[in-house]
């Protein structure tokens, strides 16, 4: 319980929530990082849509997926999903 | 009766996510992409309702919310009680001329936890009332959110923290509460069994549940590699191999009459294509006490359950 | 304003909820019946049955779902009412907290009856007594018009934006809800123009946006999240500070519907009886009222500085009010019609005790449990009750600060 807390008199009532989860970032949670082969990807989209976190985005304009490390925990599902073995848990040496 | 909407992994890719990232589930929790792919299943202005569990306790942490819908929370037993006021509310003001939609839709999201005891009351009443929303059960088979405990909807021979394997007893010596069954019994217009790996059929089936003129209940089996102590990048695949071992067949019943889903379809046609459910209880932990020499009869009978349900669902879809 | 034009009706305390529900442009009602609450979910239902009404009638399965109901539907919009008693009340602690912490405006009827086991259907207020922590607005009524009264009453204090705590009316089992009283009814128009449509506060959003404090597609927002030990705490006190500007609201609604219907009940939080210059005085909750005022007229009579406070409004406690009536009384006696068993005496005793602990003078407060499980108060025993309390103020001494009267030694 810092200082920088609201107090009651400022929190909106009832508890109606006022931050996106989008602002809690998840992605330091994880130990192994996904790394995508560009060249074996067929841009099936399974990663996509199994992730827990939807960490993984399709970009249109680019026409290609994105890896959104700041909400990946590594789980590995994408890799062990991947039809075609394009993905690769690595360690994630940063943390 | 369906609209029959048809669509592609890119327009699904590409329908923003209304379940949002940074929400505190566990890394690899099948529940967590349920939610997801259900949330892109829905067609216009829409309600969520969540029990207390998993996923409620999960996305709504204040003062963060992950979910991008009008949502409530209230109790764990009720959340078929939740929908109920909302439907009637929406119902009344729509026509009393004071809300400008169409249409809203209503959703209810459960647990096992939710929905086989606690919660089962209120969705019975929901049900027998007519109530127009769609209930969704994610099915993880234990009250995983409290630390593991056994719920109806756990599996037999599974090993919980209330009903674990220990040296005389072999884990859960219940079966798991056909819940399903249970909702068509109610002459639920729109009944369903849905696995993630499986996520074509489960967007297919959660929309026409949402398109159900009157009640709908979808049951998604939901692997929690916590709870069921699996690899954390299995949970996708554990949701595939429960239907190949057709220990969790796909199916829908609409009106009341079974039909066969496609993924539970090939081995209907070709029964050698029945995988032995030893292959899915052997990546479990909570099932891993069964291979004991003294327990692993328990092996047998999950075996010949399955087979007899199975068989079963086979004469109510008309095959076999 | 003019006091209206009204309509006599012969009605049971359940029937004058019902009518006034009737009346209140009630959206959503879920409910599930129970003795001594039945005729109003059953009045109810004939009106929808008859199209009187533009109501969803949700008969649920449950009082725990009633309620749910409820809350849900408030907090998708609509005005919503729910009625119950005794173990439906109970099956609906849960939720009575849930809603108060959802802050939704809520209106319910409890036909207060005793609680099991033994089972009894009969009046007491261990019912809604027990109830009295979970942030609803309690008012309890004398009699069927009152509730009548009441209910409307309710619906506007309910929703005042600021406020948002849900309200229920406590009215006695049988005594009231079954007996036939003649209620004088406002018309339909009036009591629509009275309560008005919902408004809405405003919040902030997750998505920084000012939008309407309810579950609208256009504008979502999230209730009833998880809050760890760093919110909770803030989040009662908001709903305490509720509390604290309630009796202006109360009070408001009291006096505007006052003025339409010419009818006041003291203040609206407590009614003084004969307090000005009393000596002794009885301090009571809901129907018995109106046989201790009887008494009063009859002591008053015989020259005896007799009187009685009613407590209309016991949640929230109206201390200023409740000290101010009985700054000049020499010895009080509290009535309970419910019993916190091992407490030494009930709810009201312990709350006027505490009350007047901070007050300049310290009258003698006693307790007299009384007509549990709907055991009749004869007017002997309020008699004996202002003969106790001549005799405190004569020896100076209280004898036994807890008593039983009407019960068999």
């Amino acid at each position: 319980m810092t200082n920088q807390e609201k107090g009651w008199k400022e929190i909106p009532p009832a508890g109606v929530c006022w931050k996106s989860s989008t602002q809690y970032l998840t992605g330091d949670w994880k130990t192994y990082k996904p790394i995508r082969d560009l060249e074996k990807c067929t841009r099936c989209l399974l990663c996509v849509l199994f992730c827990p976190d939807g960490a993984i985005h399709w970009k249109p304009e680019k026409e290609d997926i994105e890896f959104d490390y700041n909400f990946c925990k590594g789980c590995g599902i994408c890799a062990n999903e991947c039809p075609v073995d394009a993905i690769e848990m690595k360690l994630d040496e940063e943390t | 009766m369906f609209s029959e909407w048809k669509f592609t992994a890119k327009d699904i890719a590409e329908k923003p996510d209304l379940f949002m990232p940074g929400h505190r589930a566990c890394a690899g929790c099948a529940p967590a992409t349920v939610m997801r792919l259900i949330t892109k299943a829905l067609r216009g202005p829409t309600i969520a309702t969540l029990a207390t569990g998993c996923m409620e306790v999960v996305s709504t942490i204040y003062p963060y919310t992950s979910w991008k819908l009008p949502w409530i929370h209230t109790a764990f037993e009720n959340v078929a009680a939740n929908a109920s006021g909302i439907e009637a509310a929406l119902k009344i003001l729509k026509k009393k001329g004071r809300i400008p939609y169409e249409h809203v839709d209503v959703i209810a999201f459960a647990g096992d936890g939710g929905t086989y005891d606690i919660g089962i009351q209120a969705l019975s009443g929901a049900v027998e009332r007519g109530h127009d929303f769609l209930y969704v059960l994610y099915d993880n088979e234990a009250y995983m959110n409290t630390g593991i405990q056994r719920s109806g909807g756990t599996p037999f021979g599974a090993s919980t923290t209330t009903s674990p394997a220990g040296t005389v007893m072999p884990g859960k010596l219940e079966y798991k509460k056909p819940i399903a069954d249970i909702m068509v019994a109610h002459d639920t217009p729109y009944a369903a069994t849905a696995s993630p790996y499986y996520w074509r059929d489960l967007i297919t089936k959660a929309r026409k549940g949402v398109e159900v003129n009157g009640p709908a209940f979808l049951h998604v089996l939901a692997p929690c590699p916590r709870g069921w102590r699996s690899d954390i990048s299995k949970s996708i695949e554990l949701s595939r191999l429960a239907v190949e071992t057709c220990i969790f067949p796909l199916w829908e019943a609409i009106k009341g009459e079974y039909v066969l889903s496609s993924p539970s379809k090939p081995i209907a046609l070709k029964p050698e294509r029945k995988k032995p459910v030893r292959e899915y209880l052997k990546v479990q932990g909570r099932f891993q006490h069964l291979f004991e020499p003294k327990f692993e009869h328990i092996i047998d009978e999950i075996q010949q359950i399955t087979d007899k349900r199975w068989q079963l669902l086979l004469k109510k879809c008309g095959i076999a | 304003m003019k006091i209206a034009k009204q309509k006599t009706l012969a009605l049971n305390g359940d029937e004058a909820v019902a009518y006034a529900v009737k009346q209140s442009d009630v959206d959503v009602v879920a409910a599930y019946p129970i003795t001594p609450q039945t005729i109003i979910v059953e009045r109810f239902s004939e009106y929808v049955a008859n199209g009187e009404v533009d109501t969803e009638f949700v008969c649920v399965e449950s009082e725990h779902s009633a309620l749910t109901a409820c809350l849900t539907a408030a907090a998708t919009g609509a005005r919503a009412f729910t009625a119950s008693a005794s173990a439906g009340l109970a099956l609906m602690h849960e939720i009575l907290y849930v809603t108060s912490g959802c802050r939704a405006p809520v209106v319910m009827a409890v036909v207060n009856r005793a609680l099991s086991a033994p089972i009894n259907i009969h009046c007491d207020h261990s019912d809604s007594m027990v109830e009295r922590d979970c942030g609803w607005i309690h008012i309890y009524v004398e009699n069927s018009q009152e509730a009548y009264d009441s209910i409307i009453q309710a619906f506007k204090i309910a929703e005042n934006p600021e406020l948002l705590l849900p309200v229920m009316v406590g009215l006695d089992g049988f005594t009231l809800s079954h007996t036939l009283e003649n209620v004088q009814t406002l018309p339909d128009d009036l009591v629509k123009k009275f309560l008005g449509t919902r408004q809405f506060p405003l919040v902030t959003n997750h998505e920084a946006k000012t939008v309407p404090f309810k579950l609208d597609p256009g504008n979502p927002v999230t209730m009833g999240p998880l809050d760890l030990y760093d919110y909770y705490f803030e989040h009662k006190r908001q709903q305490e500070e509720a509390m604290r500007i309630a009796p202006k609201i109360i009070q408001q609604a009291h006096e505007e519907y006052a003025k339409i219907s010419g009818r006041h009940y003291g203040d609206g939080l407590i009614e003084p009886y004969h307090l000005e210059d009393a000596e002794m005085a009885i301090v009571c909750v809901g129907s018995t009222s109106g046989t201790v005022k009887t008494i009063v007229n009859e002591l008053r009579s015989k020259g005896m500085k007799a009187g009685l406070l009613r407590l209309r409004t016991f949640r929230p406690l109206p201390v200023k009010e409740i000290t101010k009536a009985l700054e000049n009384v020499k010895a009080v006696s509290v009535m309970d019609r419910s019993l916190s068993f091992g407490g030494h005496g009930g709810a009201v005793f312990h709350e006027i005790r505490h009350v007047l602990y901070d007050a300049s003078t310290h009258p003698y407060v006693v307790n007299y449990v009384y007509g549990l499980g709907g055991r009749e108060t004869h007017p002997n025993l309020i008699h004996k009750i202002y003969r106790d309390l001549q005799r405190i103020l004569k020896t100076q001494r209280i004898e036994e600060p807890v008593q039983f009267i009407g019960l068999r030694k």
